[in-house]
């Protein structure tokens, strides 16, 4: 018989939070490395392409920047979020309705407003859809109690049911020959992008400012101190007298918002118009999640967890192609990344020692 | 016929962390004898039952039964000797039926349609010990003295000669009191045995043949009920004559401070738990509320600091209307808070101690400007904490959770007293701590007496009451039995009985 012990770590060094970081990933790719086997793929050979796909050239390194940039702006965002322990499962629809409002302003005004008047208006309407999207879950928890896991979760659906129904109804190009989707958007309402690659710098710039800004907010200031507390202990929040229907709703603004932003970049960066949900916003929503979960809910280092996972985005796509492996590959890799991550996070809070008895009882 | 006869627990030691929740516990209990186990709050009482219920091992001793001596290790042991348990807390699942509650718990529940195979065996009991409890009703449609009566059959369906009985009266109506009472003098009429565990004195005296008292861990006397009188046993639970400290100089009475005034109050079941409450608090006082836990102490707290809603009735902190303001207004408005379970309340325990020296201030203007926190002066104003308030802690940039409670504590009890407020409300500050912490909290209060501010005082521990209070408030059920002055001393030798609502001053 043994005997598990759990004790509480009395300090954590980062060195040791590296450590376990670093730990949990090898053994998330040695689980991924079995999976790769049962497609009858060399698994060192896989993971070494989907570094080398997304690190290894230029050209890889290009578009892991670009699928950063909305991990960026979603991952902070959420990152946010579940510092006060609201669990915003709804990013993907956030960033849907961002995309959907910009496409409305980009398409109501493109032909008469100068280009950075457009620009600067549909991001704010994306921030702005974003965050009324955010405000119904935190509305609903504080209202009526209502899990806001479940309820970000369904609004998802809803977002991209409703961007289906415009782009195949009322808002269907007449230059989409009858295909679903939207008419391109006027050049004035699109993104430049740096020359030879795809990354629209834009959004990349207000990337980098919203999660300074975010780490400026939680470490220093006094809301970002409210939302450490109730995320801490929230009886002690109602103790100190926190105001959580306040502090929960602007936690959701700006969650739901920089999603939104993340939306318009997508739509007037990459796709210039509004088509399947799954075309403007392939998941990025879920994988921030990881993102801000690597991150360990710290904004800055949500920069370097969101080039991580841009990368395994890209390196996924390289092994479907050079090893014509299936697109859910990437997903699987995600899942099994994020569930060791979060198990390290047990082991770095926690110390379990075994201890074995000679009487068994 | 009863399988276990005689029950007998010998020199029982337990302990937690290095403190004895028990030590050295001799009972014994026979065939057809209610045993009352009486004794104040963190007496031990609970402890010593989850070890007979095999919840616990203890450090040393053994239990006997029949004269064998007997090794339990986990609750199927005990049921397996005959004994079983009714917790304060009914372990029953709301959304089933009674009889399916009953066939979760019963050892002999076949595996096929269990409800009717066993439905004869229940009604069986039922009409045994006349329970009138229909079996087909969710738990969830029963009163809490209905529950506990399927809790008991469930016990005596396992074949429980000796039944367990925590404070079984906490949650029931003087009617459902009898009732319980009934059946349990009919148990004792068919030899069954039953232990007590209260803090009731008039409740032990009436049905209990004999009364073990326990007090601070240890046996404080054997008694039998008959011809006992409750005041001597009021004495053996609190464990000496009332003394009283000398240390505390007489101060006059400053201006008030807090005026309560016919303050209602619910609970979070939304039953009223603070029933028409008046008192005032005065400058260079400490006021204390004395009384068993959950008789409504923590749901007056809450309310005068503002976490809990006030129903009606009203609380002024001097000249100014406090009635359900926010927290964080009222701690403006002077009053601050040392609240119960510190660790649950008191602090994030994740954050840095320099964040949990400022939380309800981190607001004011000496640690904010605007919205952004001052850092450098948060820090400057945790190390003056820490070394004002003695707190042992080798850095402030350490997460609070790996202090001590008494370091925690002291440092709590400085962020709140820090800025002078003129009342500060404390909850059992010193519970659970070590002789050092607990004389220095204690000394803290009487400064901040002497500079003139005011301590409200909750406290279950008689000795910190008896050598702090300039007055004293005795609550039971929501109401003040009394509020006397640290004077009366002839009245405050009934402390106990007032704690017990069978005195009212």
């Amino acid at each position: 018989m043994f005997k598990l012990t759990v004790y509480d770590r009395e300090s954590i060094t980062p060195l040791r939070s590296l450590a376990t970081n670093t730990g949990s990933i090898v053994a998330a790719l040695f689980v991924i490395s079995i999976v790769f086997l049962l497609c009858g793929v060399n698994p060192l050979y896989a993971i070494g392409k989907i570094f080398s796909g997304s690190f290894g050239s230029m050209y890889g390194f290009k578009e892991t920047v670009t699928k950063a940039i909305p991990l960026i702006l979603t991952g902070g965002g959420l990152a946010l979020a579940f510092r006060a322990k609201f669990w915003n499962i709804g990013a993907e629809g956030q960033i849907l309705m961002g995309a959907l409002m910009g496409t409305w302003v980009g398409l109501a005004w493109g032909a008469v407003l100068p280009s950075f008047v457009l620009i600067t208006l549909m991001f704010l309407a994306g921030f702005i859809g974003g965050a009324l999207l955010g405000l119904i879950p935190a509305l609903l928890k504080i209202k009526f109690s209502i899990n806001e896991v479940i309820s970000t979760l369904m609004l998802n659906y809803i977002c991209a049911e409703l961007i289906t129904m415009l782009i195949v109804g009322p808002w269907k190009g007449s230059t989409r020959f009858g295909f679903p989707g939207t008419n391109n958007l006027a050049d004035a309402a699109l993104l430049d992008v740096i020359p030879g690659s795809r990354i629209h710098y834009v959004t990349l710039i207000l990337a980098i400012i919203a999660v300074l800004i975010l780490s400026v907010i939680v470490y220093r200031t006094r809301f970002g101190y409210e939302v450490r507390v109730i995320g801490e202990n929230p009886e002690a929040g109602k103790y100190a007298g926190i105001d959580f229907f306040r502090t929960t709703l602007v936690i959701m603004l700006v969650s739901g918002g920089l999603a939104g932003v993340a939306g318009v970049g997508e739509l007037a960066g990459i796709h210039h118009y509004l088509g399947y949900p799954a075309s403007i916003s392939s998941g990025y929503g879920f994988t921030a999640i990881i993102v801000a979960w690597l991150a360990k809910l710290n904004p800055m280092y949500v920069l370097v967890s969101a080039m991580f996972f841009a990368g395994i985005i890209v390196g996924g796509d390289a092994i479907q192609i050079s090893l014509g492996l299936p697109g859910a590959t990437v997903q699987i890799v995600n899942g099994i990344l994020l569930i060791f991550l979060i198990m390290g996070d047990y082991f770095l809070k926690h110390k379990v020692v075994v201890s074995f008895s000679n009487n068994p009882s | 016929m009863r399988k276990t006869k005689t029950l007998e627990m010998v020199n029982i030691s337990k302990s937690f962390q290095g403190k004895f929740a028990n030590q050295g516990i001799n009972f014994n209990i026979s065939s057809g004898e209610i045993l009352g186990l009486l004794g104040e709050n963190g007496a031990g009482k609970t402890t010593l039952m989850n070890i007979l219920y095999g919840l616990y091992q203890p450090d040393s001793g053994e239990i006997i039964i029949n004269g064998h001596k007997v090794k339990i290790t986990s609750p199927k042991d005990s049921i397996h000797h005959g004994i079983g348990m009714v917790h304060q807390h009914f372990m029953l699942i709301q959304n089933h039926s009674v009889i399916e509650n009953i066939a979760l718990g019963y050892d002999k529940t076949p595996f096929f349609f269990p409800k009717i195979r066993i439905r004869d065996k229940v009604v069986e009991f039922s009409k045994k010990f006349n329970f009138a409890i229909d079996p087909y009703k969710k738990v969830w449609q029963l009163s809490a003295g209905e529950q506990q009566r399927v809790e008991i059959i469930k016990a005596l369906l396992n074949g429980a000669d000796l039944l367990i009985l925590d404070e079984p009266t906490s949650v029931l109506t003087p009617q459902e009191i009898k009732e319980l009472f009934r059946i349990l003098n009919d148990m004792k009429a068919q030899g069954h045995m039953v232990i007590l565990i209260s803090h009731k004195l008039d409740e032990i005296v009436d049905i209990c043949d004999r009364v073990t008292v326990l007090q601070k861990g240890k046996i404080a006397g054997h008694a039998n009920t008959a011809g006992m009188d409750k005041r001597s046993l009021a004495r053996m639970m609190i464990g000496r004559d009332v003394l009283f400290n000398v240390n505390r100089e007489p101060l006059p009475k400053g201006e008030r401070v807090l005026k309560v005034s016919n303050l209602h109050v619910l609970s979070d079941k939304g039953i009223p738990s603070v029933k028409d409450v008046s008192f005032d608090v005065f400058a260079n006082e400490i006021f204390g509320i004395a009384g068993v836990a959950g008789n409504g102490q923590k749901e007056l707290a809450e309310a005068i600091t503002g976490i809990r809603h006030i129903k009606s009735g009203t609380v002024f902190a001097g000249k100014k209307d406090i009635t359900n303001m926010s927290p964080r207004r009222i701690y403006d408005h002077g009053v601050s808070h040392v609240p119960e379970e510190r660790i649950k309340f008191g602090i994030a325990p994740g954050l840095f101690l320099y964040d949990n020296a400022i939380l309800k201030q981190h607001h004011l203007e000496k640690f904010s400007k605007k919205m952004f926190l001052e850092y450098g002066r948060i820090k400057n104003h945790t190390r003056d904490l820490v070394d004002s308030y003695n707190v042992a802690a080798h850095s402030i940039d350490v997460q609070i959770r790996n202090l001590s409670g008494g370091n925690i504590q002291k440092l709590i009890l400085g962020r709140e007293i820090s800025e002078k407020p003129s009342l500060l409300v404390a909850s059992h500050p010193t519970y659970g701590l070590d002789v050092g912490a607990t004389e220095y909290l204690r000394e803290q209060l009487l400064t901040r007496r002497r500079e003139g501010g005011a301590v409200l005082l909750f406290s279950e521990d008689l000795d910190e009451i008896f050598e702090l209070c300039d007055r004293i408030a005795v609550m039971f059920q929501g109401e003040f039995t009394g509020i006397l002055d640290s004077s009366e001393s002839e009245k405050l030798a009934d402390i106990g009985l007032m704690m017990a609502g069978s005195v009212r001053y």
